[in-house]
C-alpha cells in the first residue's frame, strides 16, 4: 500500500543533508512553509542552496534559517523587502551567496528541471546585467538567453489538502511555487492542513498529481500577522 | 502651473485601456489605476503570484493572507477569477498573452529603453522580481512616473544610465507633466499640464519631442 503521510515534520525531514538544494514554497503570506522550515532549522543541516521567490522576513521561517547560518547560497527573484535585515546583513558581510534571476525565469528554470527540459531560450532579461555571460541566441529576428533547469533535491510546499498517495490541492494564491517546485526536486515534501481519504479529492481538482510527492505531514493553519517585523523584536 | 496628481495620471491611464484588455499593474504608482477603470468597461486584472480577475482590497476585517497582489496586499476576487501556479503565470506573460503592463520607472530612455529595478549602487540589495518578465513579455508597456527626480533630473533620457530591465520595451510614459508616446519617429507628446508649453517641458528634460497633434498643443 502507497502511503506518503509521515507523522511529523522532523520525521518528513530526517535525511537533509548538508550542502543539499532545497526548493521552498511561498510567496509573501501565502504558501510559505513554515512548519516544514522549522524543521529544516532543527534538523540544521548546513552549506545549503535555497530557492525562494524571496529573502525571508524578519527572524522567522527562512530568515531564521539563514540567520542560523544553514545557508550558503540563496536562489531568487526579490531579496529587497522592509524586514530581510538578516539577509541584508549576511550579504553586505560576504556571508550569503546570490543568485538574483528574474521571476519568471525562476519559474521557468524550476518547471524545466521538473518537465525534463536541458535548458530553454527566453527573451526575458536579454541585454540586461541579469543575462551577462549568458549564451544568447537570435531565432526568428528575435533575441534570447540560454536558461538552465534548477534542480533541487528537497522541495518545501505548503498545500490545502492531500492524501495518501500525495496528490495536493492549494488555497487561492497560496497555489504560486506549489506545483512546480513538486515536480523539480527529487524528494517533494508536502504539508498539508487536512488530509483525505483516497477519491475524496475530485480527480478534475487535482492540482499536484501524488506522482510528484513524496511524503506529507499535516499541519495546523497559522494565523498570520500582517505587519512587518521590526528589527529587535522577537519572535515574529 | 499645476501637474497631474498621481490619481490623474493613473486616470489617464485607465482611460487607453481597451475593452477586454489583460492587464498587469505594477507594484506602486501603477496599482492606483485600478481605482480609475472606467465602469462600462471590462479589464481582466493580473497579479503574478497567480491571479487572473483580481478585485479591489477587502473591507477591514475581510482580508484573507491568502488571496494577495504581487505588492502582498490582501485583494479580493472578482466573478470569473482564476488561480494558476508561477510559471503558468509567467507564460502569460512571456507567451505575449498579457495585452498590457504598467510599470514605475526610475529612467525611460528616448528608445523605450526601461531601468526600473537597480540604482546600481553597491549597497543597495539588488531585486527584480517580475519587473523584466513583463518588460520583455507583455504587448505593451506603459510606463507612469513623475518625469523629474528630486533633484530635478529628467527621468526621460536619451539613455538610460541605471541598469536596464528590458530594451525598447516602453511605448507610453504617463507623468505628472506630461504623457508622452514613443514611437519610431521620436516621443510624441500627445498631452500637456496648463500652462507648460512644448518648447518648456523640452527643456526640463532635455530629449527631443514633438506634438502628436499640433493644434491640441498649440498654447
Amino acid at each position: 500500500m502507497i502511503n506518503k503521510i509521515l507523522a511529523s515534520a522532523q520525521e518528513a525531514l530526517s535525511d537533509v543533508h548538508d550542502g543539499a538544494t532545497i526548493l521552498i514554497g511561498g510567496f509573501g503570506s501565502a504558501g510559505l512553509p513554515t512548519q516544514l522550515t522549522d524543521a529544516l532549522i532543527a534538523k540544521g543541516a548546513r552549506e545549503l542552496t535555497v530557492v525562494n521567490n524571496n529573502a525571508g522576513n524578519g527572524e522567522k521561517g527562512l530568515a531564521a534559517l539563514m540567520k542560523a547560518g544553514c545557508v550558503r547560497k540563496l536562489i531568487c527573484s526579490f531579496p529587497r523587502q522592509v524586514d530581510s535585515w538578516v539577509f541584508d546583513d549576511l550579504w553586505r558581510a560576504g556571508k550569503i551567496e546570490l543568485e538574483l534571476v528574474p521571476q519568471g525565469n525562476l519559474a521557468e528554470r524550476i518547471r524545466a528541471a521538473g518537465a525534463g527540459i536541458g535548458a530553454f531560450y527566453t527573451a526575458t532579461g536579454f541585454g540586461t546585467d541579469l543575462a551577462k555571460g549568458k549564451e544568447t541566441r537570435q531565432i526568428k529576428g528575435r533575441d534570447y538567453v540560454l536558461e538552465y533547469p534548477i534542480h533541487a533535491d528537497f522541495a518545501l510546499v505548503a498545500a490545502e489538502t492531500g492524501d495518501r498517495w500525495g496528490n495536493l490541492t492549494y488555497r487561492k494564491t497560496a497555489r504560486n511555487f506549489g506545483p512546480i517546485m513538486c515536480m523539480a526536486a527529487k524528494t517533494a515534501i508536502a504539508q498539508v492542513h487536512r488530509i483525505v481519504d483516497l477519491g475524496a479529492i475530485d480527480p478534475e481538482h487535482v492540482i499536484t498529481p501524488g506522482i510528484f510527492v513524496k511524503r506529507i505531514v499535516q499541519v495546523e493553519r497559522l494565523s498570520y500577522d500582517p505587519t512587518p517585523a521590526k528589527r529587535g523584536e522577537q519572535n515574529r | 502651473m499645476k501637474r497631474y496628481s498621481r490619481d490623474q495620471m493613473a486616470q489617464h491611464v485607465a482611460r487607453d485601456i481597451p475593452e477586454g484588455a489583460y492587464v498587469n499593474l505594477g507594484i506602486g504608482m501603477p496599482t492606483l489605476v485600478a481605482n480609475h477603470i472606467p465602469q462600462d468597461r471590462e479589464i481582466v486584472l493580473q497579479s503574478e503570484n497567480g491571479l487572473l480577475g483580481m478585485g479591489p482590497a477587502p473591507e477591514p476585517g475581510a482580508e484573507d493572507y491568502d488571496l494577495i497582489n504581487a505588492g502582498k496586499q490582501p485583494v479580493t476576487l472578482m466573478p470569473g477569477a482564476s488561480f494558476f501556479h508561477h510559471a503558468d503565470s509567467f507564460a502569460m506573460m512571456r507567451g505575449g498573452h498579457l495585452d498590457l503592463c504598467v510599470l514605475g520607472a526610475f529612467q525611460v530612455a528616448v528608445n523605450g529603453d526601461l531601468a526600473n529595478w537597480h540604482t546600481g549602487q553597491s549597497e543597495a540589495i539588488p531585486a527584480v522580481g517580475g519587473a523584466m518578465d513583463l518588460a520583455s513579455g507583455a504587448k505593451q508597456v506603459f510606463v507612469m512616473m513623475e518625469l523629474l527626480t528630486k533633484n530635478g533630473e529628467s527621468k526621460l533620457v536619451e539613455r538610460c544610465t541605471y541598469p536596464l530591465t528590458g530594451l525598447r520595451c516602453v511605448s507610453r510614459v504617463y507623468t505628472d507633466l506630461a504623457t508622452i508616446y514613443i514611437s519610431p519617429d521620436g516621443l510624441m507628446v500627445a498631452d500637456l499640464i496648463e500652462g507648460l508649453s512644448l518648447e518648456d517641458l523640452i527643456g526640463l528634460s532635455g530629449v527631443p519631442m514633438q506634438a502628436l497633434d499640433p493644434r491640441r498643443n498649440a498654447h
